[in-house]
């Protein structure tokens, strides 16, 4: 696939308006539809499209495999992370109203956060899935 | 008659529920019945979200100039049904391409018959 | 047409065409609930369903044979099964409310709240995620946890060790 010029030109576009796209999803997951999980989905699916077009071994030289291990266990740290100061702040588990002067503006940041947290850790295992399947297959034949 | 239209969406959810169903059991194949499972699965997203609809209300976001709104409840449930879905059907996969190595193929019967041409040497002697 | 689509790909033989298949279906079902209003849904479905879960199977598939072939043999038993399930549940749902009918129970109580009192109290316009981050957070937590098990999973599962001559786990 390496060699058809359109695809790879195609393909370089494509990539960066969906990582955009992601990156649009998730920070107006507030006003619009959206959030973590659309967003992780959608970089993810960014990531592998890069790898169908220009090989696994590319694909892994710019996401390599101890940043997506370490993706899949920072989002759920962070999200549990943002329980824990809540936590130390005075209230419960997971209360958003202590983090700022207000609790609006509390929850605001402790959504940002969360929502953060989703996303790195979906987009995390989702690009670990396809590189176990993906590299299977070259383990064995290619 | 009003019975039906009023509980048609259920009825159209559940024929693709049992047409899920109806994959999962009959066919043979490894990878059909994941496919027919997320069939399954995808029609009890369709049970949870149509009896939240209300007629002329407009997608759960506060905006001016809306003021009826469909129900957010089942949305939320949904939307993390919908990725507990997807981590299900990338474990089974897993695991089918793992039974693919061991017993080179995906057929259920092949599968079957080369657990039983294994297990019938053991039961006889032992060596 | 999503029934349609459920036949055929009941019938189909060729795996390929069965997965192609798998993501019409998929966004079919987007637009369905685009269609219901559930926007957040739609967008998660057509990403999860048309995206991810095509490539995966996708991926399967290219690692086996390829087009398979697969035996019918004698459906008439699960036919049954499928059928009488359906017919009970069929006559279950008699019971339930009507179809777009805004009396029915589960508008009455939590949705009411979380509808007129979502954006004030949590500053966020879109109430799915208001819930889904602030009012039900527990849940969500839960749900990252359940990915990443299924990505731990994956990996525990189709690891292998470089350093075997052939490749596999036992």
């Amino acid at each position: 696939m390496r060699d058809y010029l359109v695809l790879r030109v195609i393909a370089k576009l494509m990539i960066t308006f969906m990582l955009l796209f992601a990156l649009y999803v998730q920070f107006h997951g507030d006003f619009g539809p959206g959030g973590g999980f659309q967003a992780g989905v959608i970089s993810a699916a960014a990531i592998v499209f890069y790898g169908i077009i220009f090989g696994l071994q590319a694909a892994r030289k710019v996401v390599p495999d101890w940043l997506v291990e370490t993706m899949i266990g920072a989002g759920v740290l962070l999200f549990a992370g943002v329980g824990v100061a809540g936590l130390l702040l005075g209230g419960n588990y997971l209360d958003y109203f202590v983090l700022g002067a207000n609790p609006v503006d509390g929850q605001h940041r402790g959504i940002f956060w969360v929502e953060l947290g989703v996303l790195i850790t979906v987009a995390g295992v989702m690009l670990k899935i396809f590189y176990m399947f993906a590299g299977r297959g070259e383990g064995g034949g290619e | 008659m009003t019975a039906v239209a009023n509980h048609f969406s259920y009825w159209a959810t559940l024929f693709i529920a049992i047409a899920g169903l109806y994959i999962v059991i009959a066919r043979g194949n490894l990878v059909k019945k994941l496919v027919g499972l997320a069939i399954f699965q995808t029609s009890v997203y369709l049970l949870y979200i149509a009896p939240g609809k209300l007629i002329g209300g407009t997608a759960p976001i506060i905006a001016d100039g809306f003021a009826v709104y469909s129900n957010p409840l089942p949305h939320v449930l949904i939307l993390t049904a919908i990725v507990v879905g997807i981590a299900t059907l990338a474990l089974g996969l897993a695991i089918v391409v793992r039974i693919k190595e061991a017993y080179g193929s995906t057929e259920e019967d092949e599968i079957l018959a080369q657990d039983q041409a294994t297990l019938d040497p053991l039961s006889e002697t032992k060596t | 047409m999503m029934a349609v689509i459920t036949a055929v790909i009941a019938r189909q033989r060729n795996l390929f065409g069965v997965v192609v298949l798998f993501g019409i279906y998929s966004f079919l079902m987007a637009t369905v609930l685009v269609a219901l209003d559930a926007v957040d849904v739609a967008m998660t479905e057509a990403a999860v369903g048309a995206g991810i879960s095509m490539i995966l199977f996708l991926s399967v598939l290219h690692l086996g044979k390829g087009v398979e072939m697969k035996p019918i043999h004698r459906p008439f038993l699960p036919l049954a099964v499928a059928i009488s399930t359906g017919a009970v549940l069929a006559y279950g749902t008699l019971g339930l409310p009507a179809f777009l009918d805004p009396q029915a129970p589960i508008h009455q109580h939590v949705a009411k709240r979380y509808i007129e009192d979502g954006a004030r109290e949590t500053g966020v316009p879109n109430i799915v995620t208001a819930v889904l981050a602030s009012y039900r957070g527990y849940d969500t937590l839960g749900e990252v946890t359940v990915v990443f098990t299924a990505g731990i999973g994956v990996i525990a599962l189709l690891r292998r060790r470089r350093s075997r001559k052939q490749g596999e786990k036992p």
